[in-house]
């Protein structure tokens, strides 16, 4: 739609002939045009300045350490020497874990209150789901380290580390610090903090499932579960693909609820209880005194790495979200 | 709609800028956690005398390094001493403000404070991921009659850049040598085995929830959290208890008139009573100060504190330094000048 | 029993398997959510007291409050919401109006995505390259700017959603009465979206006055009241940061104290936005 205001019925068009003035506004609505179109350029200039400082930043360390950085394990300040493989796994690790535990307990809660919910209940069960998503992630972090860390040692930790045989696989997979911290507490934290965001967006996808759909298929006499996997669920599965690409987005960025609770050591974690880091938490700890460039660029070389990875990852979700029909 | 636009943006403007008045006398410093205690301590009092606020964030002796070298702050602070070397390069004075001492903490079910005895070896042992249990052999051999429970040792260090680090690991590089070899000392290494906490408080916070759970924290955190000690052995042998007294003796011998640039380690010093991983802690400030108000400001607070501040520090059980040493330190303040290369503080 | 008789009391079982799995899962997502709140309540209703909005942030063993992290938590995300409302809102505006259905508008949108999602400590970390570093100084305005950031992305999506909603005789009936496609916009358009708008902006803010990543790096932090966003400013979730892994006891209680003042704000805010989107949905 042009900016320029129709001419009357009637009258010749500005450009015709001198006489008839400018139409009221047109120079505003060029310079609001203009404002608007910056504005929006002013979102792709942040995006890219953020890239370019990134790489920037990371230049000292990508150039010394090339991509071997991602595959390296040491994390020594001493000698000036990074690799960023402990906190690329911890990060892989904590959100593809919080997501196994989060997804199906998101799927079920949309499926709750699409399918089985009381018409009643629907609306504060839904409200009180999306009031979790509200909650800080700092407050997640502080709940995680002082009420579900020591619950948690006590009666996950250590009666599992008490029943394992020495040498068991159980063994391997509990050898650790059972004071309630570590990769496995962290991940659940995480499961806890993603649940809501999930559960809406997979919500709004399944109301997007025209009634007609739903109700044929009930009318067949299929049973709620039947309805759900053979029907809504093919229906949306792209969709929700995205929605839980967006999940893992969310759980690879997450700082502040991780922070806390992973017990901060840079190594390969070997068990479940081992303590480990995230990208997310290793530059939150470490940026404001890493003293040598080498550090410093070791760090942002870490945010580059997990900016990569979430760009990736947002990337195939969107493509999915619209590819099912803009539910996102 | 566009007009509300624009008076809430010109509202912002003008909010942005009166809120950039003159705010009357702060000076900024950020580093070690160490001395925080006696830090916040100081300011509280300097504030209530004389107006002038002291901002300090205690974000690690490598913070403090690096914020006062970006300048982003009027000073840094750190028990990590600079060598004389890298502080030309920087452009940077430093100065001792208090001693305090570092001490192994733990958390042990029936232990109390000062009830065990501890020696550099073991403990770099035991930080190495070597000796893995509290009633091992090699504990219990100096700690006869003690009994040591069958707990698993959780290592707890700091997460962060720490000058509280740097003594830590230097003491344990010159007692144990597959210490200095395997790890090193610095104010971040690569940790063997443990937990990591971030600053003096996460690691006494972690010693304090974690049953089995051995630390390292600067006394003031291990006074304050009624935390559990352990005796060290020092140079000459004999167990000692960190306490104010203790650390003073340490610090009795120390020849900082010859130190140049104040690089002096307190480390395992000769002495019946000295503590031996004792420490001072040193403020970092930029020779050449761009801002001779502000650089005058800041020394006028450590001068104030040098004077007046000795009851408050020995209440955290740090131990001020003697008076030769402030004059010493008073004297090398002429090296601090302003943008007319004189002297910022008389 | 017949074969088809057995194949539905196998569907059935299916179902009841399915159904309760359902209430459990539910069940546990609200348990968790009310031991989140149980806990924040408990912790923090005991720190709280009128100290914590009267007195600044105190010296480890000295009695003190939040008032400074509080005024200047205020102050930061004020700035940055006028900051973000204004960016946000024409960015919006262009890609539902203006440039939407171009290649260049699709970029847009997809970059807008991606700066919504990016991790927030990435933010930071850029903020400081550009508005620290370079002028030596932490400060509370390179946290207000961090913050809108954040806020940005959120505004530009709602306000790109809600202005599509809008009918297309709106804009046809303005634009046939002579007046440009801007006016259109900013008479009409903005006023019969307003409260789509507003429920962005509380959107927004609800998100932003939680975040600590950004502040980390920028803010900082003060241990005195200060309302001088040149410098580091005090603002609560560093101070809960801060507080909540320390060892003394009066610290981790206002630490829960301030947590319990955000949960709530935030809170509060979502719920207001809510209510103004159904009576945007009403009328």
């Amino acid at each position: 739609m042009s900016d320029q205001a129709l001419p009357a019925a009637g009258q010749q068009s500005p450009g015709a002939s001198g006489r008839r003035a400018a139409p009221r506004g047109a120079a505003l609505g060029k310079v609001f045009e203009g404002l608007c179109f910056s504005a929006a350029t002013a979102l792709l200039i942040a995006l890219g300045g953020l890239l370019v400082s990134l790489v920037l930043g990371a230049w000292p360390a990508m150039r010394t350490f090339g991509f071997g950085f991602l595959f390296s394990t040491t994390w020594n300040p001493v000698t000036d020497v990074y690799g960023a493989a402990g906190p690329i796994v911890g990060t892989l690790v904590t959100a593809a874990v919080a997501l196994l535990i989060s997804l199906p307990i998101a799927g079920g809660v949309a499926f709750f209150l699409t399918e089985l919910c009381p018409a009643r209940l629907r609306r504060p069960i839904g409200t009180a789901v999306e009031l979790l998503a509200g909650i800080p992630s700092i407050v997640y972090g502080m709940w995680g380290l002082f009420v579900f860390a020591p619950l948690f040692s006590k009666f996950v930790q250590l009666p599992l580390m008490a029943a394992a045989a020495p040498g068991s696989l159980l063994e391997k997979l509990t050898t650790g610090i059972p004071n309630g911290s570590g990769i496995l507490s962290a991940s659940i934290i995480l499961a806890i903090m993603i649940l809501p965001f999930m559960a809406a967006t997979l919500r709004e996808l399944l109301l997007t499932v025209p009634a007609a759909v739903r109700e044929s298929a009930y009318g067949l006499g299929a049973t709620t579960a039947e309805v759900v996997m053979s029907v809504t669920l093919p229906y949306v599965r792209t969709g929700a693909i995205g929605a839980v690409m967006l999940g893992l987005g969310r759980a690879l960025g997450e700082t502040m609820a991780v922070t806390f609770i992973i017990g901060n050591s840079h190594g390969f974690p070997k068990s479940m209880f081992d303590s480990g880091s995230t990208i997310a938490s290793t530059i939150a700890n470490e940026f404001a005194e890493a003293t040598t460039p080498m550090h410093v660029g070791a760090l942002i070389y870490l945010g580059l790495v997990l900016f990569v990875m979430s760009f990736a990852v947002l990337g195939l979700a969107r493509l999915m979200l619209r590819r099912q029909g803009g539910a996102a | 709609m566009l007009k509300t636009l624009g008076a809430a943006f010109g509202a912002a403007l003008m909010l942005g800028a009166a809120t950039f008045a003159q705010a009357a006398g702060t000076i900024s410093g950020a580093g070690a956690t160490f001395p925080a205690p006696v830090y916040a301590k100081w300011a509280e009092a300097y504030k209530a005398q004389t107006g002038t606020s002291l901002n300090y964030q205690a974000i690690g002796s490598g913070g403090g390094i690096k914020q006062i070298n970006a300048s982003t702050v009027d000073f840094g602070a750190t028990d990590k001493p600079l060598k004389p070397d890298d502080l030309a390069t920087g452009g940077l004075a430093m100065f001792p403000t208090v001693i305090g001492g570092v001490v192994p903490v733990m958390n042990l079910p029936g232990i109390k404070a000062g009830q065990l005895k501890m020696n550099g070896p073991v403990l770099a042992d035991i930080y190495r991921g070597v000796i893995k249990k509290w009633n091992d052999p090699l504990i219990a051999k100096f700690n006869p009659g003690v009994a040591l429970p069958n707990l698993p040792i959780t290592v707890v260090h700091r997460s962060d850049g720490s000058g509280t680090t740097f003594v830590f690991t230097t003491y344990l590089s010159m007692k144990a040598a597959h210490w200095a070899s395997e790890v090193g000392a610095n104010d971040a290494v690569s940790w063997p085995t443990g937990l990591g906490g971030k600053g003096n408080d996460g690691v006494a916070a972690f010693v304090k929830q974690t049953p089995g759970a051995i630390g390292y924290v600067e006394y003031a955190y291990a006074k304050q959290n009624a935390m559990t000690y352990a005796l060290m052995q020092n140079k000459q042998g004999l167990y000692v208890t960190p306490d104010a007294k203790n650390f003073a003796a340490a610090a009795a011998n120390a020849k900082w008139a010859s130190a140049p640039g104040f690089y002096l380690l307190l480390l395992d010093q000769p002495g019946a009573d000295a503590w031996p991983i004792t420490a001072a802690t040193f403020i970092l400030v930029h020779t050449k100060q761009t801002d001779a108000a502000k650089g005058r400001e800041v020394l006028a607070f450590f001068d104030w504190c040098y004077k007046n501040g000795d009851a408050a520090a020995a209440q955290l059980d740090y131990v001020p330094l003697p008076a030769s040493v402030k004059d010493l330190i008073r004297k090398s303040w002429t090296k601090i000048v302003g943008p007319d290369g004189k002297p910022v503080y008389k | 029993m017949t074969a088809s008789a057995a194949r539905v009391a196998r569907r059935r079982a299916v179902n009841v398997v399915f159904e309760v799995f359902c209430w459990i899962v539910t069940a546990v997502a609200l348990v968790a959510l009310a031991a989140i709140l149980w806990s924040l309540l408990s912790q923090g209703l005991g720190g709280l007291n009128l100290d914590i909005f009267t007195k600044s942030t105190p010296a480890p063993g000295s009695p003190g409050g939040l008032a400074n992290a509080i005024t200047g938590s205020i102050m930061m995300c004020l700035l940055a919401m006028v900051m973000a409302v204004v960016i946000g809102t024409l960015a919006g505006t262009w890609l539902a109006e203006y440039g939407g259905r171009s290649a260049y508008g699709s970029v847009i949108r997809f970059l807008n995505d991606v700066l919504l999602s990016a991790p927030s400590i990435l933010v930071g970390l850029f903020v400081y390259e550009v508005l620290v570093a370079p002028f030596h100084s932490f400060s509370g305005f390179a946290g207000s700017v961090a913050l809108a950031l954040l806020a940005v992305p959120v505004i530009t999506r709602t306000t790109e959603d809600v202005l599509l909603l809008q009918s297309a005789t709106l804009r046809e009936a303005g634009v046939a009465l002579g007046a440009t496609l801007s006016y259109v916009i900013r008479t009409v358009l903005w006023r019969s979206a307003r409260s789509g708008l507003l429920t962005g902006a509380l959107l927004a803010f609800a998100r932003i006055s939680g975040e600590t990543a950004p502040l980390l790096f920028t803010a900082l932090n003060n241990q005195f009241f200060t309302l001088d966003l040149r410098h580091p400013t005090a603002n609560l979730p560093v101070v809960i940061f801060n507080y909540a892994l320390s060892a003394y006891d009066d610290w981790r209680r206002l630490a829960w104290a301030g947590a319990l003042l955000i949960a709530g704000t935030v809170l509060a805010v979502t719920i207001v936005a809510r209510i103004v989107a159904q009576e945007q949905k009403r009328s």
